[in-house]
């Protein structure tokens, strides 16, 4: 390769790096090795040795396009496929504190100030939108605390066990150590495994106050089990978070899923945003089998119609649909908005989850849930 | 192979002459697998030809074709290789007998292992067999450890089977690994691989598929049969029909006798293309005439 090609491509490596797509130094030397094999002057393969190598996913697709376009043919290609959303900045900074409103209420009312030896018992059942910033600081420690025990599924693997089914295999390979007599009989039986557990956010503006705790929760499960934790955030788009809450710390992961989400605290059309879950991934297997929790208030803006077909296609798929509102532990609650209206016939439990306490319990309800 | 494959273009017109229609595309992606040599990671639709991808490549280059279908709790026994027990076992039986109990401890054991009692399955075939191509299909549905095993064979295009010694490719095989993203595969084993993503063929090209697969279908069928699925694709469907379904549709229609597509035949033939009472429904709802419009 003539030397003076290779600043240009690195180059583009570079470029790429910065409109969102994960290009790592081994990837960038597979890429220059690529190039070396095809016609560089053919437009279409380079085009196509780049994309080969540097991509690793379909959301990496259109944004390899745009970049492409730009750095190679010095046009910026319109139409609908280039929509790169940059992050925004210090969105989770945004959600940490309280609204003004809720401040004013949480420290107004004597009942609430936190008395120090119960103050864990009384931040546990308090409602996450009416805590004050210290108490969100101290909620986020006892939510990094969380021991969640998943779900389970019966495997389709053995393993060895006292009893169960007889092991031929291991069996005959006992009898070679005693001259082919069946001394002792091996047994295997089928494991379990976890079940696959999917949650469905909604980072409306009306969840706005629980976006942070629910993210934090998210990223507790996902840390735990990160192979079968599948996280998505429903808003006027979906947005895949999985892959940015699995890293340890949790301000890291809740940045990154910051950045991955283009329509924080926006509008809800759960409806659509649902179909497009089952569509990319549900249907695929992602939903197939697994315990599938939308933590939802329910406020639907497009067409409710939609919102009832589409969750009657994810309770054919998923092994139990549990619905989390925040408003539903509150007293004189009624299921009418009308999302939940919608939604009422096709979800196996409708639980609370305003606090702590009801979160733990969720914990609990998914655990049993895959107990059978 | 007969002579070495020297550009995307040439190995798009041999994968041609063995049926199938590769774009510009899929002839780069699997030139670049055979020449880094890399694997090469193919996702897509349901029906886009990933896997048979995979068999066109292996009858163009006169390579044999090692499959090995991934599932739940596959294991290096079912994928590499195991020693056949009970077979084992009946040997050292015979052997006792035929001495009258003069029998060689040490000579005994080594007869046993030998390959005549090892049972190759695909990946270890694939290493004594090679040049092959090798098709790993759905790799999402085997587990995470298994990922990891396949990642070591991989990269070293080698195992050691402890009573044997080691096996090593000379040359190493040519790897397609498909998925069908049921579950994100590990970026360790991406990382490795070129990755591909298919998409469904464009008009001009699908119809010229069903005319290669189908000799007996004349053009004008061929046409509307493609235009019907493309549209049937724009439609939302919970299954957009792929190239496989097109290819069920038209042949359905041949073996119905039909030169033509009209509204009567699409509606007593669409079980070919829909798999779900609903995507009927909407198809219904839309008009059967619209979709043969045009």
């Amino acid at each position: 390769m003539p030397s003076d090609v290779l600043p240009g491509l690195v180059g583009f490596t570079r470029a790429l790096a910065e409109s969102g797509v994960a290009v790592s130094t081994d990837r960038t030397a597979m890429y220059l090795d690529a190039v070396r094999h095809v016609d560089v002057v053919d437009p279409k393969e380079l085009y196509w040795a780049g994309r080969l190598t540097l991509c690793v996913d379909p959301d990496d697709l259109p944004r390899y396009n745009e970049a492409f376009a730009r750095w190679f043919t010095g046009t910026k290609p319109g139409g609908k496929r280039a929509t790169v959303s940059m992050p925004k900045q210090a969105q989770i900074a945004a959600l940490a504190p309280a609204e003004d409103g809720h401040q004013v209420q949480g420290e107004a009312d004597p009942e609430a100030l936190p008395v120090a030896a119960s103050e864990t018992e009384i931040l546990r059942s308090r409602d996450i939108a009416e805590l004050s910033t210290a108490e969100r600081a101290h909620l986020r420690e006892l939510l990094a605390q969380l021991h969640p025990a998943p779900p389970t599924r019966s495997s389709l693997r053995l393993r060895p066990a006292r009893r169960g089914r007889l092991d031929a295999r291991r069996t005959l390979r006992g009898m070679l150590a005693t001259s082919g007599e069946p001394v002792r009989l091996a047994y295997a039986r089928r494991t379990r495994r976890p079940r696959r557990v999917v949650l469905l956010i909604d980072v409306s503006g009306s969840m706005s106050p629980y976006a942070d705790a629910l993210l934090r929760f998210a990223h507790v499960l996902t840390r735990r089990n990160p192979a079968t934790t599948e996280v998505f955030a429903l808003g006027t788009r979906m947005t895949r978070l999985s892959r940015a809450l699995r890293s340890r710390d949790p301000e890291v992961a809740l940045t990154a899923a910051g950045h991955t989400v283009p329509d924080w605290a926006g509008g809800t059309r759960l409806g659509e945003t649902l179909r497009a879950f089952l569509d990319r991934w549900g249907q695929r297997g992602v939903a197939r089998h697994s315990v599938v929790v939308i933590f939802s208030d329910g406020w639907e803006r497009g067409d409710t119609a939609l919102l009832g077909t589409q969750l009657a296609r994810l309770r054919r798929l998923a092994y139990r649909v549990l619905w989390v509102n925040p408003h539903a532990g509150r007293d004189g609650y009624a299921p009418v908005q009308s999302g939940i209206a919608a939604a009422w016939p096709h979800i196996d439990r409708l639980l609370a989850g305003h606090s702590l306490a009801t979160l733990e319990r969720l914990l609990v309800e998914m655990r049993d849930a895959g107990r059978t | 192979m007969k002579t070495a494959v020297d550009s995307p273009t040439d190995l798009a017109s041999r994968l041609e002459r063995a049926g199938y229609l590769a774009d510009s595309g899929v002839a780069t992606a699997a030139f670049l697998a055979m020449r880094m040599p890399r694997p090469l990671f193919c996702e897509g639709e349901p029906g886009t030809g990933k896997t048979s991808l995979a068999v066109a490549i292996s009858e163009s280059l006169e390579l044999p074709l090692i499959r090995l279908q991934c599932h739940e709790g596959i294991d290096a026994g079912q994928a590499l290789y195991e020693w056949d027990f009970p077979r084992q076992l009946l040997h050292l039986r015979a052997l006792e007998a035929a001495s009258d109990g003069k029998l060689d401890a040490d000579a005994a054991e080594q007869s046993l292992y030998t390959e005549r009692f090892l049972l190759a399955r695909p990946l270890l075939r694939a290493l004594t067999s090679s040049p092959c191509v090798l098709l790993i299909d759905e790799i999402d549905r085997a587990d995470d450890e298994f990922e990891a095993f396949l990642l070591q064979v991989l990269d070293e295009n080698a195992v050691s089977i402890p009573e044997l010694g080691e096996v090593r490719a000379e040359t190493p095989p040519l790897v397609v690994l498909t998925s069908n993203r049921t579950r994100e595969v590990h970026d360790a084993l991406k990382r490795r691989c070129l990755y591909h993503w298919l998409e469904h063929p464009d008009l001009a090209r699908e119809v010229a598929i069903l005319r290669r697969r189908l000799p007996g279908i004349t053009e004008q069928l061929a046409g509307q049969v493609g235009n019907a699925v493309r549209k049937l694709r724009e439609l939302e469907l919970l299954k957009p029909p792929g190239v496989a379904e097109s290819l069920d549709w038209a042949q359905a229609l041949l073996a119905l006798g039909c030169d033509e597509l009209d509204a009567e035949t699409a509606a007593t033939t669409l079980g070919t293309v829909l798999k779900y009472r609903e995507d009927a429904d909407r198809v219904g709802l839309a008009g059967l005439d619209s979709l043969l419009a045009g």
